[in-house]
């Protein structure tokens, strides 16, 4: 029962994250570039308010999953280096956190590139 | 090809995808929970072969961007991405797709301006935007603790 409200509730919350995503390209027509850029700024924010972390205690990956979970990510790195370097923290804290993710992207972007065929429309 | 207005209107209409609300608040609501339980599964078996919370999360991603990869060269993301909306767009994966898609789709302009410069496009300005922001958080924090 308790892993199946682990579950519930990753749910709930990610596809809730969706639904408002969906929300704002339905009703305000904004493009899928800017509402991953409007994800990963809120997620930053949230974090740096401290008002995400308790929905990754409740909702797991279903807060960490959805794109400002990695802008948490990113606020948190940047909040633990900042205590131990200072300011320097400030610039290597976010791509410290963030790198897991982004060089998985790179990586397997240019594996696929190279292993597979373009399919025949630009999408 | 020469046409009117009105004929282009409803082309435009027969080929956008369907925007009724009421069929796809679900849809990205479905979609979007079940590959955030797909994450919470990953990142249950990592923690259950020793990880850390931290490390857990992260291969999580790793794995969850890798499936996306895999499935994007296959041309099945697509597939699930014209029913999932943002359910497919929001989660990790969707960046990952993002990255990939072009990565593959502009590999005929050469393996540097095509795949490699493509391959930002849209990652590009989430990493900026991101990355600024963590930045004007890292030096708020760094001043409230000179002042504290």
């Amino acid at each position: 029962m308790e892993t199946f409200m682990e579950y519930f509730r990753a749910f709930v919350i990610g596809g809730g994250l969706c639904l408002i995503g969906q929300l704002l390209i339905d009703l305000t027509k904004l493009t899928p570039a800017r509402i991953l850029v409007i994800y990963v700024m809120a997620g930053v924010v949230l974090g740096g308010c401290g008002v995400y972390e308790p929905l990754v205690k409740f909702a797991g990956a279903g807060a960490t999953v959805p794109l400002t979970g990695f802008g948490y990510a990113l606020a948190e790195g940047v909040k633990k280096a900042v205590a131990e370097d200072g300011l320097l923290g400030a610039f290597t804290g976010g791509f410290t956190a963030g790198a897991a993710g982004l060089t998985a992207a790179v990586t397997f972007g240019l594996i696929v590139a190279r292993c597979f065929k373009r399919g025949d429309k630009l999408s | 090809m020469e046409m009117t207005n009105n004929e282009y209107d409803k082309l435009t209409k027969k080929m956008s995808p369907d925007t009724k609300l009421y069929k796809t608040l679900p849809k990205a609501f479905f979609i979007g929970g079940l590959i955030c339980c797909l994450g919470q599964a990953l990142f249950n078996l990592y923690t259950f072969w020793g990880l850390n919370e931290q490390n857990a999360r992260s291969v999580t991603s790793i794995t969850l961007v890798f499936f996306s990869a895999l499935l994007t060269g296959l041309k099945l993301y697509d597939k699930i991405a014209k029913h999932g909306g943002a359910g497919t767009l929001v989660p990790i994966t969707g960046f990952a797709n993002s990255v990939v898609a072009p990565a593959l789709e502009f590999k005929t302009e050469g393996f540097i301006l095509g795949t490699a410069a493509k391959m930002f496009v849209i990652a590009g300005p989430v990493i900026v935007y991101g990355i600024i922001t963590s930045v004007l958080y890292g030096i708020i924090l760094y001043l409230v603790q000179l002042g504290g």
